[in-house]
């Protein structure tokens, strides 16, 4: 807020009014201009839209039941491919279920978990970050033990253990995956926590007796909003990786799911001769995650502040 | 200084007890562990005699507590199923992993420093965009599917390269570029982060002024400055690869211990699993700790903080 102010007041005292209207457009029109001109935002998020689409309506979408057999039909090629069939364009598996089926099926999976994990991680994360920074002093110290502790843990080693104890059911990854990745949130709103703690708003706040906590979520947390949506969108990538990698070692979401981590699994035993099996849905993998990827940095170029790249 | 570093190592060794209890309980939240080993038929009197003889009966602290006191003694317990002390398991299979994430560090440190450096001095022209667009790639792609197109790609294809053990140095070859590419980005968005700061700053531009030629400015001025949070995380890094190294040991039959965790957590053998968790945390707590130091020995205004 208040760096906008003083740009605001800056650009004013040169101009009269009706120029100042013309100078300084809306903050959430400057948005709206950049979000226009950036390539990557653009592609990115016409992706992830798609995946979104196919994952909310893949029973409309996909053109065969992704569970259903049929051995008559196992490792039929791509459409490209020799003896391919418009029938199946990505081809079937070794149980002759439709690949595109169940890659459309599998962007459910991909997308339910990289969103809640990211979304629980982000309250947990950001909660635990403003306290240490606004408290400061020993609290700030329980804090960064907390951060401390969960950096030295090997995240996906831990990932792998619980989920052999618990199972690799859907809420149980969801579960281990916000549990591991709060920390990237907590560093980040703790240091801008700390930086805006002393300024005048806070102080004027806290002059008017606002309790802390209201402080904390009304005062501090509309100034952290931009940086959470951007840490939350590479970290919905990195949850959608280790979903992967936990269902591609078999330890993670169970078969007949249609998982693209586990599909990639299925397909390695086939791989030298039906090299499809594992390219298409590492692909998807891959494509999905790049597409967060660029749509979280184009949401942080477009929400920085004049000037920064 | 002397302050400095009493904190550091207070904080160290509180987050390595914190971390050993959770690595210890993590496989005991399962339930009842006596009744998993003694098996699917056994008796409540057999899982008894099970849970005895483990140790498993008496209370979580005294089992911890025990572990703990064992494991300072070099003795970290056997494995459940080749019944081998796990500590000699793991020190036979770390030095191959060792030297895996070695190679890793140093490749990924061979493309990311050079390529950061480029990237800032050639700000907003198409080999930043290349050099990002190589850190987005590098983030992006998962490492499992990456190491099986290289093996599809060198071994199969082309048949460069062998797919699979650790005999020569080319059986070194997709796994360590498999394993640089997690490392990769990192080094080169700070490499070049740092380096815009650099060059941004008063002194650099006080060593322009003064008609030095751009390459003393680059190689002697800001290179030396930019660089050095790299370091800094280069160790914290090798921690990383060292914890993330399974996946790359297990689809190239690296016999290593990140091999030796993930044959252990399928099995559900819980004195290796603890103990290799543990210790990769403790690798780590390490690492950082020394970089930490490093920083405050280079930069007074850290240590005087």
């Amino acid at each position: 807020m208040a760096p906008q102010d003083q740009a605001a007041s800056q650009t004013a005292n040169g101009f009269t009014a009706e120029e100042f209207e013309v100078e300084a457009p809306s903050p959430r029109e400057v948005m709206r201009r950049r979000a226009k001109r950036h390539f990557g935002l653009i592609i990115g998020g016409s992706v992830v839209s798609i995946t979104i689409v196919c994952a909310v309506f893949a029973p409309l979408i996909a053109p065969f039941d992704p569970f259903e057999q049929d051995l008559t039909r196992r490792l039929i090629n791509p459409v490209w491919g020799e003896g391919g069939t418009w029938a199946h364009p990505l081809g079937t598996d070794g149980f002759g279920r439709d690949l595109l089926s169940r890659l459309i099926f599998g962007a459910r999976i991909s997308l339910t978990i990289g969103f809640f994990a990211a979304s629980i991680a982000a309250v947990v994360g950001s909660i635990i970050g403003m306290i240490g920074g606004y408290f400061g002093g020993r609290v700030d110290a329980v804090v960064m033990y907390l951060i401390n502790c969960k950096l030295a843990l090997p995240p996906i080693l831990v990932a792998l253990s619980v989920v052999s104890v618990f199972g690799g059911t859907i809420p149980v990854l969801i579960a281990v995956l916000a549990a591991l990745f709060w920390d990237r949130y907590a560093v980040v709103t703790r240091s801008v926590t700390q930086q805006i703690r002393n300024q005048d708003f806070i102080a004027a706040a806290q002059a008017a007796g606002c309790s802390k906590s209201r402080i904390i979520l009304s005062e501090v947390l509309p100034n952290l909003t931009n940086q959470i949506i951007v840490i939350a969108s590479l970290e919905m990538a990195v949850a959608i990786l280790v979903e992967a990698v936990l269902s591609f070692f078999g330890l993670g979401v169970q078969p007949p799911t249609p998982s693209w981590g586990l599909m990639v699994s299925e397909g390695r035993d086939f791989m030298f001769f039906k090299p499809y099996l594992i390219t298409i849905p590492g692909l998807a993998i891959f494509i999905l995650v790049i597409a967060i990827n660029m749509m979280g940095d184009g949401v942080r170029d477009i929400t920085a502040p004049e000037g920064r790249n | 200084m002397a302050q400095f570093l009493l904190q550091r190592l207070t904080i160290s060794l509180l987050v390595a007890v914190t971390v050993s209890i959770i690595g210890f309980s993590l496989l005991r939240l399962s339930g009842d562990l006596a009744a998993e080993l003694a098996g699917e038929d056994a008796t409540a009197e057999e899982i008894a005699q099970v849970a005895k003889s483990y140790g498993l009966d008496r209370p979580f602290h005294i089992q911890y507590l025990d572990w703990v006191g064992k494991a300072l003694q070099g003795d970290l317990g056997r494995s459940l199923f080749t019944n081998e002390p796990v500590l000699e398991l793991i020190t036979t299979r770390l030095p191959v992993t060792v030297q895996l994430a070695t190679y890793s560090l140093i490749l990924a440190l061979l493309v990311a420093l050079p390529l950061g450096v480029l990237a800032a001095m050639k700000q907003n022209t198409w080999i930043d965009r290349l050099a990002l667009s190589i850190a987005v790639f590098g983030q992006a792609i998962p490492s499992f599917w990456f190491a099986l197109l290289m093996i599809l790609f060198f071994g199969v294809i082309l048949r460069w390269l062998p797919i699979s053990g650790t005999d020569t140095w080319r059986h070194f070859i997709m796994p360590t570029i498999t394993l640089s590419t997690f490392a990769m980005p990192q080094f080169m968005r700070l490499t070049r982060t740092g380096m815009l700061d650099v060059l941004e700053s008063d002194f650099i531009r006080t060593a322009r002024a003064k008609g030095l030629s751009p390459m003393i400015v680059l190689w002697k001025h800001a290179l030396r400055n930019a660089v050095l949070p790299v370091v800094s995380l280069a160790a914290v890094a090798f921690g990383f690869l060292i914890g993330g190294s399974f996946i790359v040991e297990s689809i190239f039959a690296v016999n290593g211990v990140g091999f030796l965790a993930l044959e252990s957590i399928i099995r559900q053998d819980f004195p290796v699993v603890q103990s290799i968790v543990v210790f990769i945390s403790f690798v780590y707590i390490v690492l950082t700790l020394l970089s930490d130091l490093i920083n405050a020995q280079l930069d007074p205004r850290i240590r005087l903080n």
